[in-house]
């Protein structure tokens, strides 16, 4: 027989039971179309923070107290501005290094109130870290040599507190102090579902006061050169370890932020891609299920065809060609369905999916090898019938 | 139409001599079921030329359908030789006997066996599918074929749109259609009327005469068999003599063979004399040829009722 018409033949034989042969498909759908749809979440997830990292600027150095590692509890930071004043002096220019405290407080703007975060930073901030501002300045030094109450409000809390107001010159109340708003920040708009706009800039010493602490979360330095980074990186850490015996420091790259980060969400990915590869799986075996069904209810169909010439091999090369057609057809539907449905999934939720052509390769590729795998049993059990049974089944 | 032809040829020509369709040597074949093998040939040797015309008769369970399998090359013999269109089955693997089941047999079924949802063209065109022919020829010799059994004017029909003798019209043009030299029939008229079986038959018979194919048809009908040019009569797993009938009336070895068998239920008469074997292995031999021993026993078995026994064993077959 033709190749040709083997395929017709199993075509017509899928069509002539539509309804059984859609929901057998379905396992091989979602099967596949999960692999598309999680490996892309995954994906997508690993994309935005890879361009977050970087959007922050670069040749950057971030020093905070405890172990940055995967699982690490956060560690209580004994650092203070007299730190900030060593590192300093190992970097030789002020204007490279930023700090920041930080703390959820509540800010208030007449009737209109917004939980958010507050920082406390130095004037340097901008100089260190990619940040714009929409409206307004930024904080100044004097600002932060004179505690002042100023803040740079940025663009989500600006619009809850003020609508379509101006916000700079307002007067804000921030864990019921008043501040005066300087300036906005330009929005960075949202990733992974957390808004990078919800967030208030206060000059760090007017933190201290507010909070009642001496305590900086953290330390970020921008290198001169991408080679000097991580020899700055242990002079610093190496500095800070003599200044605080008990504590132990870490200063991270960007690179090694990317590789931390990179290496959960790529382990994430796998573990998503392994589950919807199980009911992928699963799916397969509704193949082989149906498959043998089929030849049980075609027992009669394969006597006569035996009997009219038909050889073992046709037969099995009819019932594998059904099989792997099913499984081809519910991959192409599954690989539609996992586009679309991660499209929407970027287009209603906060969840980053980007479809990544491998994922589409390697589900249809799959779902192919599972028709096959899980049609040679049934097409083989089918080849060998003796066509003198098979003619006389009911 | 003698009845004496229906002893089947052991002597004839054998081998792949041209005009011989099939060639039956000691034909055995036992079942293996569940430890126990169950013979359901023993020895059988025939021949069937090419454009013969013979009928298989035998009740059921006498092995006319395993000697039907073994001839289409659907079954392999247990013991013995078979030469179809003058090759040896055993030297054949699956895939080959199919091949050769394509090129050398047509099969006629009684419950037609055409596929569903597919149409009469279609059906007729399966074996060329087979043959690797390519679409449009396979339609061209497929719809040649259904016009020769007349059915030219019902090519897309679909089986569940046709009356059942048109169904075995297509089956026939199906088993036609790749030009076979032999064409085997089991029980064709069996599920259809009796003046829809007699067009049928006809169809075969034409097709017999004006193809050359030589029809085997395996059947339970008397008269249906009275029409080949030959008969091979089965009981038991082997041929047995025509003559050995049990429509003719023998009342004369019923008779004879009486007075061994004291049996108050003349009723229960047919069923116990096929299951007597036994018995009287000499008890009725006056039937004609005395070839068998089991023939014998059915007018032994029937001693009170005398014109009644033939009917009762005739019926049952």
């Amino acid at each position: 027989m033709r190749i040709a018409e083997a395929w017709r033949v199993a075509l017509d034989a899928l069509s002539a039971n539509r309804l059984r042969s859609m929901l057998t498909m379905l396992g091989v759908i979602i099967g596949v179309a999960a692999v598309v749809v999680l490996v892309a979440i995954g994906t997508g997830a690993k994309r935005e923070v890879e361009q977050q990292v970087e959007g922050l600027g670069s040749n950057l150095l971030i020093v905070v107290p405890g172990r940055i590692d995967f699982g690490a509890a956060p560690a209580v930071s004994r650092l203070s501005l007299a730190d900030v004043e060593a590192v300093n002096r190992i970097v030789g220019d002020p204007q490279r290094v930023a700090v920041t405290v930080t703390s959820g407080e509540t800010v208030r703007a007449g009737t209109r109130s917004a939980f958010t975060t507050v920082q406390g930073v130095l004037e340097t901030t901008p100089q260190v870290f990619v940040r714009d501002l929409d409206r307004g300045a930024y904080l100044t030094a004097s600002d932060v040599d004179t505690s002042r109450r100023v803040a740079v409000l940025g663009a989500t809390v600006a619009t809850t507190l003020f609508g379509d107001r101006e916000p700079v010159g307002q007067q804000v109340a921030i864990a019921g102090v008043r501040f005066r708003v300087v300036g906005v920040f330009a929005p960075l708009g949202q990733s992974l579902g957390v808004d990078r706009d919800d967030e208030v800039h206060i000059p760090v010493t007017a933190a201290h006061r507010l909070y009642g602490t001496q305590r900086i979360d953290g330390i970020a330095v921008k290198a001169p050169d991408r080679e000097k980074i991580s020899e700055l990186g242990n002079r610093i850490v190496a500095e800070l370890s003599r200044r605080h015996p008990d504590t132990e420091f870490s200063a991270v790259t960007q690179e090694q932020i990317l590789g931390v980060l990179g290496d959960i969400l790529g382990v994430l990915t796998g573990v998503l891609a392994a589950i919807a590869g199980i009911s992928l799986l699963v799916g397969g075996v509704g193949v082989s299920n149906i498959m043998l069904v089929s030849v049980r209810e075609r027992t009669r169909e394969i006597g006569l065809r035996k009997a009219v010439g038909a050889r073992p091999r046709d037969i099995a090369i009819q019932f594998l060609l059904e099989a792997v057609l099913l499984t081809v057809l519910g991959g192409v539907l599954g690989m539609a369905l996992g586009v679309g449905a991660a499209w929407l999934i970027s287009a209603l939720s906060p969840v980053p999916a980007a479809v990544t052509w491998w994922s589409l390769a390697l589900s249809f590729g799959v779902s192919a090898v599972v028709g096959i795998i899980f049609g040679v049993v049934p097409a083989q059990r089918a080849g060998r019938l003796d066509p003198v049974i098979a003619l006389r089944a009911e | 139409m003698s009845r004496r032809e229906a002893e089947p040829a052991p002597g004839g020509v054998r081998g792949g001599r041209p005009g011989v369709a099939v060639d039956a040597v000691d034909l055995g074949r036992t079942y293996d079921l569940g430890g126990t093998s169950v013979a359901a040939l023993r020895g059988v040797s025939l021949t069937i030329a090419a454009g013969d015309y013979v009928a298989v008769v035998g009740p059921s369970g006498s092995g006319k359908s395993t000697l039907m399998h073994l001839l289409g090359g659907l079954d392999r013999p247990t013991s013995g030789r078979l030469a179809i269109g003058g090759r040896d089955v055993a030297t054949l693997d699956a895939g080959e006997l199919a091949t050769l089941r394509n090129e050398t047999i047509g099969f006629v079924f009684q419950s037609f066996h055409l596929l569903p949802r597919t149409s009469a063209v279609d059906n007729v065109a399966l074996p060329l599918v087979y043959r690797g022919i390519g679409g449009r020829r396979r339609r061209t010799m497929a719809a040649a074929m259904l016009g020769r059994v007349g059915l030219g004017h019902r090519l897309d029909h679909r089986p569940n749109q046709l009356s059942g003798g048109e169904q075995q019209r297509v089956a026939i043009a199906r088993a036609l259609v790749t030009d076979p030299v032999l064409l085997l029939a089991d029980e064709p008229t069996g599920n259809l009327d009796s003046v829809t079986g007699e067009s049928v038959l006809g169809l075969l018979e034409d097709l017999n005469a004006s193809s050359g194919v030589a029809l085997v048809l395996v059947t339970h009908d008397r008269e249906v068999a009275a029409r080949a040019r030959r008969q091979i009569v089965m009981r038991d797993g082997v041929v047995v003599p025509p003559a050995d009938d049990p429509d003719t009336p023998t009342v004369v070895p019923a008779a004879r063979g009486g007075p061994e068998i004291v049996d108050p239920a003349p009723s229960a008469e047919p069923r116990r004399a096929s299951g007597s074997d036994s018995g009287h292995p000499f008890g009725g031999s006056g039937g004609a040829t005395g070839a068998t021993e089991r023939r014998g026993e059915i007018p032994a078995a029937g001693k009170r009722c005398g014109g009644s026994i033939g009917a009762g064993p005739g019926g049952g077959s």
